[in-house]
């Protein structure tokens, strides 16, 4: 198992949206080992002919008809907004 | 009657029979909350006098009128802070969530309203529900009403010690990985995770989508089944809600033991264990037997492969859950930005507790390409093993029996140094999420140190019934004993 180095918590960190100061990035390199050397215990398990269980139970996939249910919440939705604009979120400029 | 010492069912028949008012209840409740708060800060949020008055109004007109007949009517309850609200702040205990008030009502909050209950605030807890001692929240930690110097455990923590000081008269709380029982068990009160799918997650904010299940915290065990009662039932709007046969879960409930096969996993005995939670739990073996129960102590297989399964799960399914919490829509923002990339990570950086992401990290290690087969997928086949011995046993057994934790409340402080150490902990409540099965906590006695211990009722899904009828005999046989 390949220890968790720099590079590993620079891409994690990308995939995560999150940014690490020096300090934290150390300290959660060293805790995601910690646990990573742990759960290695799995490895004891053959699971080769085991089925993954996301759910308990199987349900397929529930469809409904595409059907507006709730009325215009509009203002109550935008109310929870960090900022907004002519009814509208705002956010920075995305496109040059 | 002093209100203290009354269950929410008392108090809901005192107020239907017009003995107390639904004021005078919800004024106890304030004032206990006045009093203790500023030592447990089991709240968030209190609901506002104004908006309470009129909810007590039109709960006791709607009792007048028969539209409230349940035992519930007019009984305050307090409802766990990552459960949505339209009338007070949802905050997840988190800097993210710090000011945001959801536009629609969670289903259980729905129904619980319909059921006459009076919301009167909202339960501090673990950031995001991600902890075991109600210590990560953003809004400082709660404290043990048994003993203020221990953890009430987590992250249902605000919700059980609110229970437990008489803040309230019950709660609602959720368990992902023993959320509800563990804190319950360190807490003194009683408290129920129902079999997956029971309870709508409408409104519930996910952290392990395919664990999380809503359930009542209460005084004693026939409050949790009138709780459940209210809360349960099909909803469309959570698609992995199921359609049951049976929601009466207070029928029943007095029938006792005899004849039931109870079995108790050697796995859940073996060091590591306190040794007073052992007794507690061999002493209730020996009550039960007398009770007509047939007890047998058996192998689980795969025990200690649960907390590895479960974390890598988890944190998955966290890490894909909380994506959403970006600065646009809701939440935390950043004060400071250039581009729109810059933005959703301050944000999420200032926004977010460390255990937060370090349980994001591991999830979006896990889920990463590379890696997604070796972690995520072989957590997701142990699983499906463990639910098979899980199976096995409910061949054998109507209903399983252990401790809920380890040891009793640790001491404030100590758990986050070593959170690997404080997973663990979780070893005997994380195999019932990834089974999905239901699972009480029931108080039963202390230990030397005056600590509440909690034993575990088990059971096969949808079977919540049984772990009633045994916890309800236990409960009664202490009683017994007690007087």
């Amino acid at each position: 198992m390949k220890k968790i180095d720099d590079e590993m918590m620079e891409s994690l960190s990308v995939l995560s949206k999150l940014y690490l100061t020096e300090k934290e990035k150390e300290k959660m390199k060293e805790e995601l080992w910690k646990i990573l050397d742990y759960v290695e215990k799995l490895n004891e398990l053959d699971t080769e002919k085991t089925k993954p269980g996301v759910h308990v139970f199987e349900n397929s996939n529930v469809f409904r008809e595409d059907v507006v249910e709730n009325g215009d919440m509009c203002e109550e939705m935008l109310a929870n907004a960090p900022a907004k604009k002519d009814g509208q979120y705002e956010v920075p400029k995305t496109i040059g | 009657m002093d209100m203290r010492d009354m269950t929410a069912m008392e108090i809901g028949k005192e107020i239907r029979e017009g003995r107390i008012r639904v004021g005078e209840a919800v004024e106890f409740c304030m004032k206990q909350i006045e009093e203790k708060e500023p030592k447990l800060n089991a709240f968030i949020s209190v609901c506002e006098k104004e908006r309470l008055q009129k909810r007590i109004a039109e709960v006791e007109q709607g009792i007048k009128d028969g539209v409230y007949q349940g035992g519930l009517a007019g009984v305050p309850v307090a409802v766990k802070d990552n459960i949505c609200t339209v009338h007070m702040p949802t905050t997840c205990a988190s800097r993210m969530l710090e000011h945001f008030v959801s536009p629609y009502q969670a289903e259980v909050v729905r129904r619980l309203e319909n059921a006459g209950a009076v919301i009167i605030g909202k339960t501090n807890m673990d950031e995001f529900a991600m902890g075991s001692t109600s210590e990560t929240s953003a809004f400082g930690p709660v404290k043990n009403p048994c003993n203020p110097e221990h953890v009430p455990g987590g992250s249902s923590g605000g919700s059980c010690a609110a229970v437990s000081s008489g803040e309230c008269f019950y709660a609602l709380g959720s368990d992902t990985g023993g959320s509800i029982r563990q804190p319950s068990a360190y807490c003194n009160v009683a408290g129920m995770k129902p079999t997956y799918g029971t309870v709508s997650r409408y409104g519930l904010i996910a952290y392990g989508s395919s664990f999380d299940q809503i359930g009542p915290i209460a005084r004693n065990v026939e409050d949790c089944a009138c709780i459940l009662e209210t809360i349960a039932g099909y909803d469309r709007k959570d698609s992995t809600c199921v359609k049951r046969d049976v929601y009466d879960f207070m029928d029943g409930i007095k029938s006792g033991v005899e004849g039931l096969r109870i079995g108790i996993p050697e796995e859940y005995l073996k060091e590591g264990l306190q040794k007073e939670i052992r007794e507690a739990v061999k002493k209730a073996a020996e009550w039960l037997k007398e009770c007509g129960a047939k007890i047998e102590y058996f192998s689980l297989g795969l025990t200690e492969y649960t907390i590895p399964s479960y974390y890598l799960i988890a944190c998955a399914q966290a890490s894909s859950n909380l994506e959403r919490f970006d600065g646009v829509k809701y939440g935390f923002r950043a004060k400071e930005y250039e581009e729109l990339h810059e933005m959703y990570k301050k944000s999420r950086s200032e926004g977010f507790g460390m255990e937060v992401k370090q349980r994001i990290l591991l999830g979006s290690f896990v889920l990463s390409s590379g890696y997604y087969d070796a972690y995520y997928l072989k957590a997701l086949r142990a699983r499906t093993q463990i639910k098979q011995e899980f199976d096995k046993a409910f061949a054998k057994y109507d209903v399983l029996l252990g401790p809920v934790t380890p040891t009793t409340a640790p001491p404030l402080g100590e758990s986050l140094k070593d959170p690997l150490a404080m997973y663990l902990g979780d070893i005997y409540t994380v195999p019932l999420n990834l089974a999905g099965l239901p699972g009480m906590s029931l108080p039963f006695g202390v230990d030397g140190k005056n600590l509440p211990i909690g034993l575990q009722i088990f059971a096969d899904c949808f079977q919540e019934k049984k772990i009633l009828r045994t916890a309800y005999t236990l409960e009664r046989a202490q009683q017994r004993r007690e007087q």
